[in-house]
C-alpha cells in the first residue's frame, strides 16, 4: 500500500453570521469541514473567543476577580470598557443576573439603559445574555432589541417557551441576531431552529446554543450532540442545522466543585483560581474541538490560552 | 477489508481433494469469504496463507497491552471515529515525562507529584499510569533514574524514551519483566529495536520526520514481522500533531489501512513549552481526538480535575447512562433518627452527593427514587422526578413509616417541589438543600447543630 491522506469533502457549509458593526464586527461560520480539519475542506471563519461581564458586581465571582474589577464593576459600562481595553476579546458578553426574578429582578427598563451605555461606550460586538427565566427573557430581549436598534447584537437566547416573542422582537422587528437555545439534543436544536424560521426569522441572523456542561458533568452528551449536528449540517447538508454554535463555557464552569471549592475545604487540591481557569480552558477547547464557532469565557488567563489555542491549530 | 472468495482461493493449494467436505477450493473459499467456515478446515494451507487471511480478518486498529500485573492496559481497539456510533473501548492514558537530565529534586518533586494525585472518581481510580523516562545525557544516570522509580513504588508503566540501543539493552535489564513500552524506534534504528522487543513482545514506539516516512517505516517494521506498535504522531507543532493524529486514526478505520491501525503518543508536554493551560488545552483536544497516551510535564491537581473527568465522560457508553440502584442508602452510620436526602440515580449524581455527605461527617439517609438515571434537572424537565414520584418512593421504601426523623431534604435546584412533596407525604418538613452538592457539609452540619439545640 502506498500513503494517502484520508480527505472527506462534504457539500453542507455553515452559515456566516455577523454580530456588531464598524470595523470590529465579526463573522461567525463559512465551514465545510470537522473543527480544525483543514485537510478536509475550508474552516471559515476563526472561532471567536468572548468575554462575559455582568449588569451588577460579581459578588459570586472568585477573589482575583473581583479584585481585578473592584474599581470598575459598579458601572457596567466601565467594566465593559475595561475589558475591551486590558484583555480585547472578539465580543462582549454581557449578562443579566441582575434581572433574575428570584434574585434583584431589576426591570427591564433599568436593564435596557445599562445595555444601552455598554453598547455606547465600546466597539466590540455584544452579545447579551438574559436570566434562564424564559418569562423574564423574553420581555427582557424585547426591550433590549428595541433599545439597542442598530448595533446588531445576539440575543442569547431564545428557547422553545420564549421564542416567539424574542424571534419575533430580535429577528424581525429590529435587525440583531437570535440564539436558538436547546438542551444537548439534536433534534431539540433542529425542531427549534425551524420553528425560528417559520417564524419568519433569516437563518443568516440565526446562531445556536445546543446546550453546554463543564467537563465531568455529563459533557460526553455535549461533545456528541455537537459532532452529530456538525456530521449532519456538512455531512448531510441539513440547511436546518447549518446555523453557527455560540457556547456559553462560562456559565457553567464556574459553578462546579472544581472551580468553587476553596482551598481551606479542600487544601489538596491547591490554587482555586488555577482550577477554575483549568475547568475553563478544557471545557473550551473540548467544545472547540466539537464544532463550537464561539465561546463565551470569564478568566483573562483562559482568553488568552484559548486564543493561542485557536491560532495554533489554524496555523 | 473483507477478502472476496476468489482472494482466498488464491490463496488455498488447489488440489481439490475434498478434505475440507467441499468439492473443490473454490466452492469452500466462497464459504470461507461469507465466515460460515474456517480456514483451518483446509488442512493443507500453508502458514503464510493463513497467516495472510488472519492480518485481512484482524480488527482494522490493533489492541495493544501495556504494562503487567495491576498496571496492565490495553491502548487502541477502536472500531469508530465519533462516539455516538458506538462506545470508544480504551481509554487514553496519561504519561508523566521524567529525564536523566533533571536534578534529583525535580525528579523527586515529580514523584511525590504522582503518588499526590490519586483519588477516586465515580468509582474510578484517577492517577497517572505511565513514567515516560527520557535519555538526555548520561546512560549511569538515565539508569539510575529507573531504579528510582522502581524503589519508588510507584504503580505505573514504564515508558523507555530512547533511542540508543546499548542504553535501552541496560535499562530493560531493570524493567523487562514489567511490559514497559520501548520508545525510539526511527528509521536509523528499527532494525535494531525490533531485534531488542521481539523476544518479550514489547510495545514499541515508532516516529518519523513526517506521516509519510512514518506509513514507510510501519511499512518496513511489518516486513520483520512485528506489529506491537504505538505511533508517535509528531511534535514539531501543535497543528501538526493534530493533524497526524486525525489522519492516523481516520486511514486505520475509514480507509481501512491496518499500516495506521495502532494506538498514538502525544507529547502535550512539549507542544505547549512549558505553559500549562495550554497543556489542559491540547489534552483535551486530543482526549477527544484520538490521543492514545499524552505524555504530560507534570500533575497535579490543577491538571487532572478536568482531564481525568472528561476523560471519564467521553469514554462511557453512549447508549446507556450509568445508573445506582435505586433504593435507600445510609450514610455515616445513619439511623431512623437522621434525616433524609433526595437525589437521583444518575451514578455521577450519586458519587458527588454521597461523597459530599460523607465528607460531612452527619449521618444522613439517601433516598434515591427511580430517575430513569438522570441528573436531577434532566430527571425533573423529563418529568422522571416530581413531588408525587419523590412522595411514593418514601412510602414505598418504608422510610414513611419506620423512619423517626420526619425531614426530607432536596435538591436546590428543585426548589419548586417542596410544595408538591408537602401535599404528598403529610407529617413530613420538606427542607430545600443547596444548589451545589459541595456546599452540603456545610448545610447538614448547621442543620445538625439546629437540631441538638431543640
Ligand atoms: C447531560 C444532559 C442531558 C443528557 C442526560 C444525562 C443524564 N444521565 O442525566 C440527555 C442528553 C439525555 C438530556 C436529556 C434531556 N435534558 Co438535559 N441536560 C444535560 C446537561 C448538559 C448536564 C446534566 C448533568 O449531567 N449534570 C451533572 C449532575 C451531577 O448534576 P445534578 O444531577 O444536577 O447534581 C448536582 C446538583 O443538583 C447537586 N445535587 C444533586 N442531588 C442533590 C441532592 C441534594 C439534597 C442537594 C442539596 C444537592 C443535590 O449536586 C450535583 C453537583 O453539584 C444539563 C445542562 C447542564 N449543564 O447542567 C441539561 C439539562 C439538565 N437538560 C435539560 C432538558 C430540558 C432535557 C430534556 C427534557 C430535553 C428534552 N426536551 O428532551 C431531556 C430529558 C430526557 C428525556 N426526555 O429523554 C435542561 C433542564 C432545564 C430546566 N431547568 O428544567 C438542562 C438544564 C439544559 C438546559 N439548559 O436547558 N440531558
Ligand atoms: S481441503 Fe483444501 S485443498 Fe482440499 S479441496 Fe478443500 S480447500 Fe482444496
Amino acid at each position: 500500500m502506498v500513503f494517502k491522506k484520508s480527505v472527506q469533502k462534504f457539500s453542507g457549509k455553515i452559515n456566516e453570521v455577523v454580530i456588531g458593526t464598524g470595523e470590529k464586527a465579526i463573522k461567525l461560520g463559512g465551514e465545510n469541514a470537522m473543527p480544525f480539519y483543514d485537510f478536509d475542506g475550508n474552516l471559515g471563519e476563526r472561532p471567536k473567543v468572548g468575554m462575559e461581564i455582568l449588569d451588577i458586581f460579581p459578588d459570586n465571582w472568585i477573589e482575583p476577580l473581583k479584585e481585578m474589577y473592584k474599581d470598575v464593576a459598579d458601572d457596567t459600562a466601565k467594566w465593559a470598557q475595561f475589558v475591551e481595553e486590558n484583555f480585547n476579546p472578539d465580543f462582549i458578553c454581557l449578562r443579566f443576573e441582575g434581572a433574575d426574578p428570584n434574585g434583584l429582578d431589576k426591570s427591564v427598563e433599568e436593564c435596557a439603559d445599562i445595555a444601552k451605555e455598554v453598547a455606547e461606550s465600546i466597539e466590540l460586538p455584544l452579545v447579551i445574555a438574559g436570566t434562564n427565566n424564559h418569562e423574564k427573557d423574553a420581555k427582557l430581549f424585547e426591550k433590549i432589541a428595541e433599545t439597542l436598534d442598530g448595533y446588531n447584537v445576539l440575543l442569547l437566547s431564545a428557547v422553545e417557551e420564549n421564542y416567539k416573542s424574542v424571534g419575533a422582537a430580535g429577528g424581525l422587528a429590529y435587525n440583531h441576531k437570535v440564539g436558538a437555545e436547546s438542551s444537548v439534543d439534536i433534534n431539540l436544536a433542529k425542531q427549534l431552529n425551524i420553528l425560528l424560521t417559520q417564524l419568519g426569522v433569516k437563518p443568516e441572523d440565526m446562531v445556536m446554543n445546543v446546550g453546554c456542561a463543564a467537563v465531568g458533568y455529563g459533557f460526553e452528551y455535549v461533545a456528541s450532540t455537537m459532532d452529530r449536528i456538525r456530521l449532519a449540517a456538512c455531512g448531510q447538508n441539513d440547511k436546518t442545522l447549518q446555523l453557527p454554535i455560540i457556547t456559553p463555557v462560562s456559565f457553567e464552569t464556574w459553578t462546579v466543585k472544581e472551580s468553587i471549592a476553596s482551598e481551606n475545604e479542600m487544601p489538596e487540591w491547591g490554587n482555586q483560581e488555577d482550577r477554575g481557569i483549568a475547568m475553563e480552558v478544557s471545557t473550551a477547547s473540548s467544545v472547540l474541538a466539537s464544532g463550537a464557532n464561539a465561546v463565551i469565557l470569564r478568566h483573562p488567563t483562559s482568553v488568552e490560552t484559548i486564543n493561542m489555542f485557536i491560532k495554533e491549530l489554524l496555523s | 477489508m473483507s477478502l472476496t472468495g476468489l482472494d482466498i482461493f488464491k490463496l488455498t493449494p488447489k488440489k481439490n481433494c475434498k478434505d475440507c467436505g467441499f468439492p473443490t477450493c473454490l466452492a469452500f473459499s466462497m464459504k470461507v469469504a461469507t465466515g460460515a467456515v474456517e480456514i483451518e478446515k483446509c488442512p493443507h494451507m500453508s502458514d503464510e496463507a493463513v497467516s495472510k487471511l488472519a492480518d485481512a480478518t484482524a480488527p482494522p486498529m490493533k489492541t495493544i497491552t501495556i504494562g503487567k500485573g495491576e498496571n496492565e492496559y490495553k491502548l487502541g481497539g477502536e472500531t469508530v471515529l465519533f462516539r455516538h456510533e458506538k462506545t470508544f473501548v480504551n481509554r487514553n492514558r496519561f504519561a508523566l515525562l521524567l529525564s536523566d537530565s533533571m536534578t534529583d529534586e525535580e525528579i523527586e518533586s515529580k514523584i511525590t507529584s504522582i503518588k499526590k494525585v490519586n483519588y477516586v472518581r465515580i468509582g474510578e481510580e484517577m492517577r497517572v499510569e505511565i513514567v515516560a523516562l527520557k535519555y538526555e545525557k548520561s546512560r549511569e544516570k538515565y539508569l539510575d533514574l529507573i531504579r528510582k522509580i522502581k524503589e519508588s513504588n510507584l504503580n505505573i508503566v514504564y515508558m523507555l524514551i530512547c533511542e540508543d540501543v546499548e542504553v535501552l539493552k541496560d535499562a530493560l535489564e531493570l524493567v523487562k519483566n514489567e511490559k514497559p513500552i520501548v520508545y525510539g524506534a526511527t528509521k536509523e534504528n528499527y532494525e535494531e529495536m525490533v531485534d531488542l522487543v521481539k523476544g518479550d513482545e514489547l510495545p514499541l514506539g515508532i516516529k518519523a520526520n513526517n506521516l509519510e516516512e512514518l506509513y514507510s517505516l510501519v511499512a518496513d517494521i511489518h516486513k520483520l514481522d512485528y506489529k506491537e506498535l504505538i505511533l508517535d504522531a509528531g511534535s514539531s507543532s501543535i497543528k501538526e500533531a493534530f493533524d497526524n493524529t486525525v489522519q492516523i486514526r481516520r486511514i486505520a478505520l475509514k480507509e481501512e489501512d491496518r499500516t495506521f491501525g495502532y494506538p498514538s503518543i502525544v507529547f502535550a508536554n512539549e507542544l505547549s513549552k512549558g505553559n500549562k493551560f495550554m497543556e489542559i488545552a491540547l489534552t483535551s483536544l486530543f482526549i477527544l481526538k484520538y490521543g492514545s497516551i499524552i505524555v504530560l510535564g507534570d500533575i497535579d491537581y490543577t491538571r487532572a480535575l478536568p482531564l481525568f473527568a472528561l476523560r471519564q465522560n467521553i469514554f462511557t457508553d453512549p447508549q446507556r447512562p450509568m445508573r445506582v440502584e435505586p433504593k435507600v442508602y445510609p450514610i455515616n452510620n445513619a439511623d431512623e433518627n437522621s434525616p433524609v436526602l433526595v437525589t437521583v440515580d444518575f451514578a455521577l449524581t450519586y458519587f458527588i452527593v454521597s461523597g459530599e455527605v460523607e465528607r460531612s461527617k452527619v449521618p444522613v439517609k439517601l433516598a434515591i427514587p427511580d430517575a430513569g438515571g438522570y441528573s436531577v434537572l434532566t430527571a425533573w424537565a423529563a418529568g422522571k422526578l416530581s413531588g408525587s414520584s419523590i412522595a411514593k418512593f418514601i412510602k414505598e421504601s418504608g422510610l414513611d413509616e419506620n423512619h423517626n426523623c420526619k425531614k426530607l431534604i432536596i435538591p436546590g435546584k428543585v426548589a419548586v417541589l417542596k410544595g408538591d412533596i408537602e401535599d404528598n407525604l403529610p407529617g413530613w418538613e420538606v427542607i430545600v438543600g443547596t444548589d451545589e452538592a459541595m456546599h452540603l457539609p456545610k448545610f447538614l452540619k448547621e442543620l445538625q447543630q439546629e437540631a441538638t439545640a431543640v
